[in-house]
């Protein structure tokens, strides 16, 4: 298991090293044409929403809706009310944990 | 929607003040980074991991979600390579993140690539301007304080994990969601990609049960493709167009 762990260190450090630089590597400091900056600006949204849906509803590879999921639009509803972010993920946990412990 | 705003002077704020801006802009998003690394070191210990793996992968990996998709697999049975596989495709949505980043950074193409590892989600969303370019400045002091947040928790985690007790009563799981819709509220105000927004979510949900972990993300990132369409003048042929 020792080993397996930092084998699976290491490997993610490379993985994840060579994902975020391969773009600016190829990419320099040239301006790009409009077309791509309107599919960047898009790419945001896109991007956390669906890092949302899968956090919310992904278990294992299976679509699954539980506790978590009141939590984080609790979460979400103080969000709209422009609380801060750490008062934002602070009341889902509390919010999930509540309904966890009730149930 | 079409803009036609003219690429910014890059020294349109003192690379200073950028910085600064960046780290107490950052720095709410570093105390929720801490919650979430304390409940990756409990997750990880509890795995098997060293601890002192645990926190090197925290210092040298650096991606919170990857890192919960690896540690998941291995607490779940799996093997090393599932783990690492599982990683990177969860990490796959920083590739276009780094093309979208790659002509915001100065200097030669190692020196890029290096200024490219400062990318997490929170910062890149927030250094982007709104013509498509980031204040790399500004990128740098956000990690900065993130990253002194992810690995000040990942310690308290794994040092003091056995305090905790049971994350998922605690309702830890509701944390990253929670992080990352804040994120997609924040850039809702500005007031443009919400179609986008609901069909990347769309696509993942359909994904998710059909797709390894990170690939209904990885989709998702074409329904920005749509920013394609919105273009009134007939495609040029410019060989230049397809380089990105």
């Amino acid at each position: 298991m020792t080993a397996d762990a930092w084998v699976v260190v290491g490997l993610c450090a490379v993985s994840t090293a060579t994902i975020k630089g391969i773009g600016p590597f190829a990419l320099g400091g040239r301006p790009l044409p409009a077309a791509a900056t309107r599919v960047i600006a898009l790419l945001a949204p896109a991007l956390l929403a669906a890092l949302v849906v899968t956090g919310v509803f992904s278990e294992n590879g299976h679509l699954h809706v539980g506790d978590e999921a009141v939590g984080v639009l609790a979460g979400g509803a103080a969000a709209l009310r422009d609380a801060s972010i750490l008062v934002c993920v602070v009341l889902a946990a509390v919010v999930t944990a509540a309904l966890r412990a009730l149930t | 929607m079409r803009r036609t705003v003219p690429l910014p002077s890059a020294t349109a704020a003192a690379p200073r003040a950028a910085f600064r801006r960046g780290v107490r802009e950052g720095a709410p998003f570093a105390a929720a980074s801490l919650l979430l690394a304390a409940s990756f070191g409990v997750l990880a210990v509890d795995a098997g991991f060293p601890e002192l793996a645990v926190v090197v992968m925290s210092a040298i990996v650096f991606a919170g979600s990857a890192q919960f998709a690896a540690v998941t697999i291995i607490a779940a049975g799996g093997g090393p390579g599932a783990a690492v596989l599982a990683a990177t495709l969860v990490n796959s949505r920083f590739l276009p993140m780094g093309i979208a980043l790659g002509p915001s950074l100065p200097g030669g193409r190692w020196r890029r690539a290096a200024q490219g590892q400062a990318v997490v989600d929170a910062s890149w969303v927030m250094a982007a301007r709104a013509d498509g370019t980031f204040d790399r400045h500004y990128l740098f002091g956000n990690t900065g304080i993130q990253y002194v947040g992810w690995l000040g928790g990942t310690v308290l985690g794994v040092v003091g994990g056995g305090l905790l007790g049971d994350t998922d009563a605690l309702g830890f799981d509701a944390l990253y969601p929670t992080f990352f819709l804040v994120l997609l509220i924040q850039e809702m105000r500005k007031g443009r990609g919400r179609g986008v927004a609901a069909a990347g979510a769309a696509i993942a949900l359909v994904l998710i049960p059909l797709t390894p972990p990170g690939v209904p993300v990885l989709a998702a990132s074409l329904a920005a493709l749509i920013g394609l369409r919105r273009t009134h003048r007939p495609a040029p042929p410019s060989p230049t167009e397809g380089a990105t």
